[in-house]
């Protein structure tokens, strides 16, 4: 019989490399699939919270829709006890362990869900223009500032979107979502050309 | 679109919430001393009110967060929104 269980797993190949690969260049609204992130969930209360911030270099942001961000590492504030932590680039495993070390009995939960999305960068002059033709927030810089995420909607997917500067954006999606997301991303910015 | 006030998030598109029924409904404590018409009662009785009704509502596609709102089912008006656990405000003071 086959034993598959000690074969090692292919790296996950990004569902936007085929994509992202004939976009075209678009100034005023440039797409880019966002290179492999190590993405952990957490959640717990105030003292775990605390704990978690040290351990992972990146205080846990405690006001609504925020996030912090430290040497590349960016943490997400989703909900009153919900918070992703995004480390671009790095192995999960190793910041698992230290969060996991850090918080011992503390009561918590930590999810190692790097594989579940992808990011896209969507930045330019009229990044926020194309974003509003699938996501009904207003992204003006006053109601959405720079340091502001949140989940929300993009057409009829879910995404966190993030933004790290007035004209980028960052959004995190689920992968068999990404197709679809970038193709309307696509869509919208063509009048650009 | 409709824009629901999330108590944490503030001014949110429709699009984001999900209904979650009429609030302020207290599961028994003690279920097996109920008779079927009192069970039923509370599984299946609502008010349906026309006008001011309390209602949770679930900001799921953003803070993941019940929540609970007073919404006018004739003009589909949110009066308020506030935190479960929080009593329902008084209606008369926060009439439009």
């Amino acid at each position: 019989m086959l034993d598959i269980s000690r074969r090692p797993l292919p790296p996950a190949a990004s569902p936007l490399d085929a994509l992202a690969g004939a976009a075209k260049a678009v100034p005023a609204a440039s797409l880019r699939a966002l290179p492999a992130s190590a993405r952990l969930a957490f959640r717990g209360g105030e003292r775990a919270a605390g704990l978690a911030g040290i351990a992972f270099g990146v205080e846990l942001p405690r006001e609504a829709c925020r996030f912090n961000t430290a040497s590349g590492k960016l943490a997400l504030w989703l909900g009153p006890d919900e918070w992703v932590l995004l480390a671009p680039g790095l192995d999960p495993a190793p910041l698992f362990e230290g969060i996991e070390a850090s918080l011992g009995s503390e009561p918590h939960a930590l999810v190692d869900i790097s594989s579940r999305s992808v990011g896209i960068e969507l930045s330019g002059a009229r990044a926020a223009f194309v974003l509003n033709q699938g996501c009904p927030l207003d992204l003006s810089t006053a109601a959405f500032p720079v340091g502001m995420c949140t989940r929300t909607i993009f057409a009829k997917s879910e995404i966190v979107l993030i933004r790290t500067a007035p004209d980028a954006f960052q959004i995190d999606v689920w992968r068999s979502f990404a197709a679809y997301v970038w193709g309307l991303l696509e869509e919208a910015r063509r009048e650009f050309e | 679109m409709l824009i629901i006030n999330c108590p944490w998030c503030g001014d949110r598109p429709e699009i984001e919430f999900r209904y979650g029924g009429e609030a302020h409904i207290a599961r028994p404590a003690d279920p097996a001393t109920l008779s079927d018409e009192e069970w039923a009662e509370f599984l299946y009785n609502r008010t349906n009110p026309k006008g001011r009704h309390a209602e949770r509502w679930r900001h799921i596609h953003g803070c993941g967060r019940f929540f609970n709102a007073v919404r006018d089912t004739v003009s589909d008006f949110f009066v308020a929104t506030y935190k479960p656990g929080e009593p329902r405000p008084d209606l008369k003071e926060t009439q439009p």
